[in-house]
């Protein structure tokens, strides 16, 4: 390991952060729907792809790039997420979580197999826009201004949504409903409604990072998939409950996966499942969960 | 006016209130006594819509509610101080005391509640769950004063507090009275609604057995504290 160049090691660090930052996006959304709902949305790495898809889609068919995509393609897919609550996960919300499991799980697949038949199994080209092109050189590496960009509007984002959560009064409205749903109702408020609005948050959520990562990363139909594994070893291991905890974890992990690349590249696609099991066996509610 | 005929509701399979019928006219404070099991918090969830499986009539100022969604009735003007107070462990004080919506013109200011309760000024930052019981207790009361609601559901307000507090509650009652609101005060404390309520009716196996005009209530104490078990 010590005849590893240092820049080798930070040039991974940083390129892990960027990894990190659509970890900490999809955890969060993650971490808001079950708090909220319950409901252990395995569908959420098909909500990214699906972002990623719809920036394509947008570009294709109505010469949209990608600025527009950034800010239309979450908004699509969150109308699809409104209606994807209201005539199936609405039905989940007095059943076991396994049930909510199994149902997003088929959500997924069918989503993925609609993707593969409409698209094809190949991955699908999207360009960085003209403005995000070049790269800054920070003496140990060059990094590419796209991925600067992202961990910039990403680490913005996560912070934005945390704000919302834990200092404006529709957070406080949301975190009540966590609490003690039916009472937040007996006072007035619409927590149908409130449920709807938080399923589609959250996969709007994905699906901005699924556009963000549209011109870095493959775009294909299992994109989703393979991300939405790594995301729920993130979110065991940061733990359900705290959306701060969640964007750490999901950040600090992506940096340990590019250490990883960079000193030991063969472990670097399960050093996150050591750590998740290292955690499970030490802090079984995981890092920032709260008392059961 | 609430007028409860009938009132029927279900935990499932097991039949809890069988046919409660109470008045609960404009402007009055009504009390429910009775023991544990009774049927008394599940009047009060009856009321708000909370319970899933009901029959009778609940009519509130002619419109019958029975059917309702628990926000459509908080709409209408009824809010509820549940029995295990509900602070929302997430929230601040302040946010708890904030969290729900003014659903019409003329609840109480922010200044007239800190008056009234002191305490949850210099506590607002603190955690809802720092509170001691009693505070707890008044930041749910001060918490459906704020919001233009006219009819309070009170659910064992007094339980497990300290007699001070018991003290400071009743003032609170009779505060709330004078500004015209109407309560529906739920307790097991014969001695606590002497002297506060109207009209208070007993119940027992979910059946009101008895209603006693406040005029009345002083005579009547030793057989009510018998079937409250006291």
């Amino acid at each position: 390991m010590f005849d590893i160049p240092l820049n080798l090691i930070l040039g991974q660090m940083v390129l892990g952060v960027v990894n990190g930052v659509f970890y900490a996006i999809l955890s969060l959304g993650l971490a808001i729907i079950f708090g909220l709902l319950g409901v252990i949305n395995f569908a959420h790495g098909v909500f990214f792809m699906l972002g990623a898809y719809c920036a394509y889609m947008l570009l294709n068919l109505l010469g949209l790039g990608y600025w527009e995509a950034l800010i239309l393609s979450p908004l699509i897919v969150g109308a699809l997420g409104i209606f994807v609550e209201i005539f199936l996960i609405r039905f989940l919300y007095k059943l076991d979580h396994l049930y909510g499991l199994l149902l997003t799980m088929g959500l997924a697949l069918l989503a993925e197999g609609l993707v593969r038949i409409l698209f094809g199994p190949q991955g699908i080209p999207y360009s960085i826009p003209e403005s995000l092109r070049g790269a800054y050189n920070l003496g140990f590496m060059f990094l590419p201004v796209y991925r600067a960009w992202v961990v910039v509007a990403g680490v913005i984002l996560c912070l934005a949504t945390w704000l919302i959560i834990e200092r404006t009064p529709l957070g406080a409205k949301l975190r009540a409903a966590t609490d003690n749903p039916q009472l937040v109702q007996a006072f007035g408020i619409n927590v149908p409604i409130m449920l709807t609005l938080t399923y589609a948050a959250g996969v709007a959520l994905a699906a901005f990072g699924g556009v963000m990562a549209a011109p870095i990363i493959s775009v294909d139909p299992s994109m989703g998939t393979t991300i939405v594994i790594v995301v729920f070893a993130v979110v065991v291991i940061g733990g359900m409950g705290s959306i701060l905890g969640s964007i750490v974890t999901g950040l600090g992990l992506g940096v340990l996966e590019g250490f990883t690349k960079a000193v030991f590249p063969e472990a670097a696609s399960t050093v996150i499942f050591v750590a998740m099991a290292i955690v499970l066996v030490a802090r079984p509610r995981g890092l920032f969960g709260k008392m059961a | 006016m609430l007028e409860i005929r009938d009132l029927n509701a279900w935990y499932g399979e097991s039949h809890v209130l069988h046919g409660v019928e109470m008045d609960v006219p404009e402007g009055k404070v009504v009390s429910l006594l009775g023991r544990n099991g009774a049927g008394k918090t599940t009047t009060m969830r009856t009321i708000m819509g909370l319970m899933a499986k009901t029959s009778g009539n609940l009519r509130y100022n002619g419109e019958e509610l029975l059917k309702l969604r628990p926000d459509q009735v908080a709409r209408r003007g009824i809010a509820i101080c549940p029995e295990d107070r509900g602070i929302f462990p997430s929230l601040s004080v302040i946010e708890n005391l904030m969290l729900p919506p003014i659903i019409a013109p003329g609840g109480m200011s922010l200044e007239h509640i800190y008056e009234l309760f002191p305490n949850l000024k210099e506590r607002r930052s603190s955690r809802g769950t720092q509170l001691s019981g009693g505070e707890q207790q008044m930041l749910a009361i001060a918490r459906i004063l704020r919001t233009g609601a006219k009819f309070l559901l009170l659910d064992e307000p007094t339980e497990g507090l300290a007699p001070v507090i018991v003290q400071q509650i009743a003032r609170t009652i009779r505060e709330i009275k004078e500004l015209g609101y109407t309560v529906l005060l739920v307790e097991q404390n014969s001695h606590f609604v002497e002297g506060i309520a109207d009209t208070h009716y007993l119940i027992e196996n979910g059946t009101i057995v008895d209603k006693i005009d406040g005029a009345d209530f002083a005579k009547e104490i030793a057989r009510v504290d018998k079937i409250l078990g006291l």
